[in-house]
């Protein structure tokens, strides 16, 4: 590796700043910017990290080359569900180049454990879930297309492959199901003998008995069957793995593509029996996107870890796009059954979910908690609902394990309140934003039906930003307007809330949580006043290097460039429990604040030592430590050398700047907005167009508004992307007809309209900086708001995600023949 | 991707020594479909002899009334083209909506007609305008080239060369594209010559590749308006059905893109 080594330098305005100048020679090039900036808290700072990923120099995990390394490729199951009669790896195993072909059989013999589900749900009987058996490489019987059942290991891709394509796997096919209902159904083959019935759980949450005296006394009842289609994440970097096993220290090293490097180790270490912690590294270098399918722990990363130490050299592993569309981690895909309870003043009085959640072949790290800790808790809305019930059947099919999704659980929630909202203030004869405005939450904090405890918000203030901003008002004129050139205008709202920041660990634990989900962080301020982070987050589009330095610009006004973000190594960063759900901000970055408190008030002690003044007359102010009240200041660098020379603390003072902090969170946090989408359809096609597009956000303080509207845009475009265009498909038999490009249309920039955006801040009061986060909203609120409009143009809401144009082009023709007659 | 040797024609004499040298050759054009075919190691060539960098099969150029355009001629450059611009607007439009600017620098018409990827673009042009083929054994009329899905007339030893489009009165291209792949759901190419014949030609919906319609091509030829064509429909059983579209919707599909072309047309 390139030593880098770094020097002070005087700049122009006699300021001391930093730069950098690479190690090799002493000739390499400057690449530190020429102006400082001071940028803390609410500056839009360009994104440090986006100078490599632009210019080819991020380092994924592709990239990353080790001496002898060989490569692996996985042999698959072209059957959705079949027993395995016999696996023949002779000819594979003497083909050119081929290490090593190995199967199911060896990895269990070799005592390698099943992969986890680390969430416990217990079902209204109070049994817990009926969990079976998921092998990383499967001996018996492969349950979805694409399952891995050997691995070929050679000196090259075009060897392992040609091998893999060589092992002779004798399969007696077996009937399979894709779809839960049907998996319920009395005919559906059995998937797992440990889950009869395919049923994983049947749970509930909130009171039944007052939901059902709610509905007796309902002055009107709104019902409707609703369904959320599964979609592929598609994170733009493919998963990968490097694995290198050191015989002579016993110690493996993992390279991989994970949003939680310290769980991926502690799983891997626990559960699958890899290896001890202290032996085992994982490092999650440049990461190109993740969406939830990198929070978990795959057969083919583990594969290649045990595969390296039985061949004894390193071993990589890149997945194919097809590949991905087969083994990530699918998202949503739930049918559900939901009633409204209005009284005669259109309030709402209970609510009623029942939902089947499709957890594919196997349950993911997290599976068990997205259709119901993630979901039922959010059934409420932005709303006074005073009883909520739900039940969750969690169910096998013959599908892809289905896992967290960008939202996890929340789109799904506030999809089906969305809809009934929508829905229902049609039916009684309300505009959608008045029947809402009737019903929102008004005082904090409100503890709804279903556990969760909102502390803040401003529901009126986003409904009537985002009115405004989409001239709501105006519709009926764009309307007929747009009726005179033959195109059928909609408009539609969603008025979102999710919960973020996961969580309290006494309180997730409670929930059957595995883990605690705090974060941790260290500020290391070294002798000559730059300063590190090291943080259990992980940046993997986030631009945590940009906003994680901007706290500290804003705490001891140094510039950007005299910070580093160190995270994605668990030989470097103390431990951590990663990035999903946007966490953080709320959470990994309050444990900064923490270890920033720490740091700030030994530096101001040493301040106070060197300059004889009483420390709380120390004031921080554009990189100096200042008497108040006089002129006498210690640069920051003076005062962080002064803690390393040791030669002047104050009595029994340890030397050293460096600090460490946990930090628990105390609540989730609640970012709430509302949606407003307008459409256009052409009638002859059914294609829409979104023609507008306003998101009034309240993510709470925001630290980089440039990189929350990045967020919301990302999150707005898959939101679009699962309303309009993406279609897991699965044929007969199984297969999975939507497996490339050419057949599962991702949303691409021209699918989505210019986004109007627009926030509205309230504070977080469970966190120090009161961020909410906004990693998610986007695309959470934006399917119910586009499915509104289209329905409302069409006149029919018997519309399902995605609205491909042939579906929105045979509603709309139906019911002009229906009114026809 | 299987191994593979490649060999760069000078000529097209070359080329065809190349292929009969080789063992299980194949003719590389822009490679945007036989790379991707490889790399899927769904097709596995001993030999690639690059096509595109022979001279005679390169180029744009007018000659006695007919645009010639060189089989190795990118869709970018046909896009791009003030003679097809002027002369052929129909096939400047079609070209220009060819796949994304990676797949326009690099695909070339030679390359998609041999093809004749039931869904893609250029077959709606050279049979809705009645072109000319020619190769490096003789010359095809562009509806007895091609034959089915993926199927043409060409040997395989044969090379197309280049593509002689007749000068129409009128043209022009509508297209619906599958919103996956943006390939051709249905579209269809509609021109008018100066003798007063009319040719509509549908590519993306059939079963068998491109086809014409006859109702819609007497229709046009006495009125030439949109609504001339609004009410005729082709037959649903010819068409293709998958998970984006079903035969009934692609066939109104095309009753809908052909009104939109010869609005286009003007
Ligand atoms: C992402 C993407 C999107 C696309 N979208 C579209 C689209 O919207 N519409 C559309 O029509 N097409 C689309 N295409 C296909 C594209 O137009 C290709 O360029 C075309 O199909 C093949 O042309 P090529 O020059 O790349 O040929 P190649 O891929 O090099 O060759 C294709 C076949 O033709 C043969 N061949 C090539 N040149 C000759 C020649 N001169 N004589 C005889 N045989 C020859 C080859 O041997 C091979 O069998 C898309 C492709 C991609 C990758």
């Amino acid at each position: 590796m390139r030593a880098v080594r770094q020097v002070l330098r005087q700049t122009e305005t006699g300021k001391t700043g930093l730069r950098r100048i690479s190690g090799t020679g002493g000739t390499g090039a400057f690449f530190g910017r020429e102006t400082m900036a001071v940028e803390g808290i609410g500056a839009r700072a360009l994104r440090k990290e986006d100078k490599r990923f632009i210019t080819g120099k991020g380092r994924y995990t592709d990239d990353i080359v080790a001496p002898g390394m060989g490569y692996a490729a996985f042999v698959r199951s072209p059957h959705a569900h079949a027993r395995i009669r016999s696996i023949d790896s002779g000819a594979a195993s003497v083909m050119p180049g081929v290490d090593a072909v190995l199967t199911g059989d060896q990895l269990v013999g070799d005592g390698v454990g099943n992969i986890i589900c680390g969430w416990m749900i217990h079902s209204k009987d109070g049994s817990p879930m009926k969990m079976g058996g998921w092998r990383a490489l499967e001996p018996e019987v492969v349950r979805h297309v694409g399952q891995a059942v050997a691995v070929v290991i050679a000196d090259t891709l075009a060897q392992a492959r040609d091998a893999a394509d060589a092992v002779v796997v004798d399969y007696e096919e077996l009937p399979s199901v894709t779809n839960a209902v049907a998996a319920l159904g009395p005919d559906a083959p059995q998937i797992h003998p440990e889950a009869e019935g395919n049923l994983i759980f049947d749970w509930e949450i909130g009171d039944e008995a007052a939901v059902n005296a709610a509905f007796e006394n309902a002055a009107h009842v709104t019902r409707m069957n609703i369904q959320n289609n599964r979609v592929v994440p598609n994170p733009m970097e493919p998963r990968a793995a490097l694995a290198d096993y050191n015989s002579a220290e016993e110690h493996f090293t993992l390279y991989t593509t994970s949003q939680n490097p310290h769980v991926a180790r502690l799983v891997l270490s626990a559960f699958y029996n890899i290896a001890p912690e202290h032996k085992l590294r994982v490092i999650a270098p440049d990461v190109g996107g993740g969406f939830g399918a990198k929070i978990y722990i795959y057969p083919e990363e583990m594969v290649c870890l045990w595969a390296s130490k039985r061949v004894n050299r390193p071993v990589k592993w890149a997945c194919d796009r097809t590949e991905a569309f087969l083994t990530d981690a699918h998202g949503r895909d739930h049918e559900s059954e939901a009633e409204l309870a209005l009284d005669s003043d259109n309030k709402i009085i209970g609510l009623r979910v029942k939902t089947v959640a499709n957890l594919g072949a196997y349950m993911s790290l997290f599976s068990s908690s997205v259709p119901t800790y993630l979901y039922a808790t959010l059934l409420s809305g932005q709303y006074n609902i005073p009883a909520i019930h739900a039940n969750v059947k969690a169910v096998y099919t013959n599908t892809t394990p289905v896992d967290a999704y960008r939202g996890a659980g929340r789109p799904e929630a506030t999809y089906l309140i969305e809809r009934m909202m929508e829905t229902a203030a049609r039916e009684v004869g309300l505009s959608p934003a008045e029947f809402r405005r009737r019903n929102f939450v008004r005082s904090f904090p409100h503890q709804t039906p279903v556990i969760m405890c909102y502390d803040a918000g401003d529901y009126d203030a986003t409904l009537d930003a985002a009115l405004s901003a989409a001239d709501y008002d105006g519709f009926a004129a764009r309307k007929a307007e747009a009726a005179s050139r033959g195109k059928l205008r909609g408009i539609g709202l969603s008025c979102y809330i999710e919960a973020c920041g996961i969580a309290p660990s006494a309180a997730v634990g409670s929930l059957g949580a595995g883990v605690g989900l705090w974060e941790s962080a260290e500020v290391r301020v070294n002798p000559v006043g730059t300063i590190e982070i090291l943080t259990g987050s992980h940046s993997h589009g986030q631009g945590h290097e940009t906003t994680f330095s901007q706290l500290i610009c804003e705490r001891f006004g140094i510039d950007s460039d005299s910070v580093a973000i160190v995270h994605g190594d668990t030989d470097k960063v103390q431990f951590g429990m990663g990035t999903y759900g946007s966490r953080s901000g709320a959470v990994g970055m309050s444990a900064i604040v923490k270890a920033l408190d720490k740091v700030e008030a030994k530096a101001k002690k040493i301040a106070a030592h060197l300059m004889e003044a009483s420390e709380g007359d120390i004031q921080i102010e554009g990189g100096e430590l200042k008497v108040a009240g006089t002129d006498k200041k210690l640069s920051f660098t003076e005062v962080a050398l002064a803690a390393y020379t040791a030669h002047n603390l104050p009595e029994g003072m340890e030397p050293g700047l460096k600090e460490g902090a946990f930090y628990d969170p105390t609540n989730f946090t609640f970012p709430a907005g509302t949606y407003v989408c307008e459409v256009e359809i052409d009638p002859e096609t059914g294609k829409t167009e979104i023609v507008n597009f306003v998101a009034a956000d309240d993510f709470g303080k925001i630290i980089n508004p440039m990189i929350v509207e990045g967020q919301v845009h990302g999150g707005l475009t898959q939101g679009i992307g699962q309303a309009l265009l993406e279609s897991v498909t699965y044929g007969e038999n199984g297969q999975l007809l939507t497996a490339t490009y050419m057949d599962y249309a991702m949303p691409r920039a021209d699918d989505v309209p210019s986004f109007n955006l627009s926030t509205h801040e309230t504070l977080c009061p469970g966190n120090p900086l009161g961020i909410k986060g906004c990693g998610e909203a986007g695309a959470i609120g934006s399917p119910p708001a586009i499915i509104n409009a289209i329905t409302d143009a069409i006149g029919n809401n018997d519309l399902s995600m995605p609205a491909k144009p042939e579906k929105v082009w045979a509603l709309y023709n139906s019911t002009m023949k229906q009114a026809a007659e | 991707m299987y191994e593979t040797t490649y060999h760069r024609a000078g000529s097209v004499a070359d080329a065809v020594r190349m292929i009969a040298d080789a063992e299980d050759g194949k003719f590389l054009g822009g490679g945007q479909t036989l790379l991707p075919t490889m790399k899927q190691r769904l097709a596995a060539p001993s030999d690639l002899v690059d096509v595109t960098k022979i001279p005679e099969m390169k180029g744009i150029r007018e000659e006695g009334g007919q645009i010639v355009i060189g089989a190795a001629t990118p869709h970018a450059e046909v896009a791009a083209s003030d003679l097809v611009k002027s002369r052929l607007p129909g096939l400047a439009t079609l070209a220009g909506g060819i796949g994304d600017p990676a797949v326009r620098h690099m695909g070339t018409i030679g390359g998609s007609i041999a093809n004749n990827d039931p869904a893609a673009d250029y077959p709606a042009a050279l049979v809705g305008l009645g072109a000319t083929v020619t190769t490096s054994k003789r010359t095809f009329s562009a509806e007895d080239f091609f034959i089915g899905m993926f199927d043409t007339a060409l040997d395989d030893d044969e090379i197309v060369i280049s593509v002689s489009f007749p000068a129409a009165e009128k043209s022009a291209y509508a297209k619906y594209p599958n919103p996956a792949s943006r390939y051709a759901m249905a579209g269809v190419f509609v021109a008018r010559h100066s003798d007063g014949s009319v040719r509509v030609a549908v590519t993306g919906a059939g079963h068998y590749g491109v086809f014409r319609v006859d109702g819609m091509e007497e229709a046009l030829a006495s009125n030439w308006s949109p609504d001339a064509v609004a009410g005729i429909h082709v037959d649903s059983g010819g068409m293709l059905h998958d998970v984006h579209g079903s035969a009934h919707y692609r066939a109104n599909l095309v009753t809908v893109m052909a009104k939109r072309a010869v609005a286009a047309a003007g």
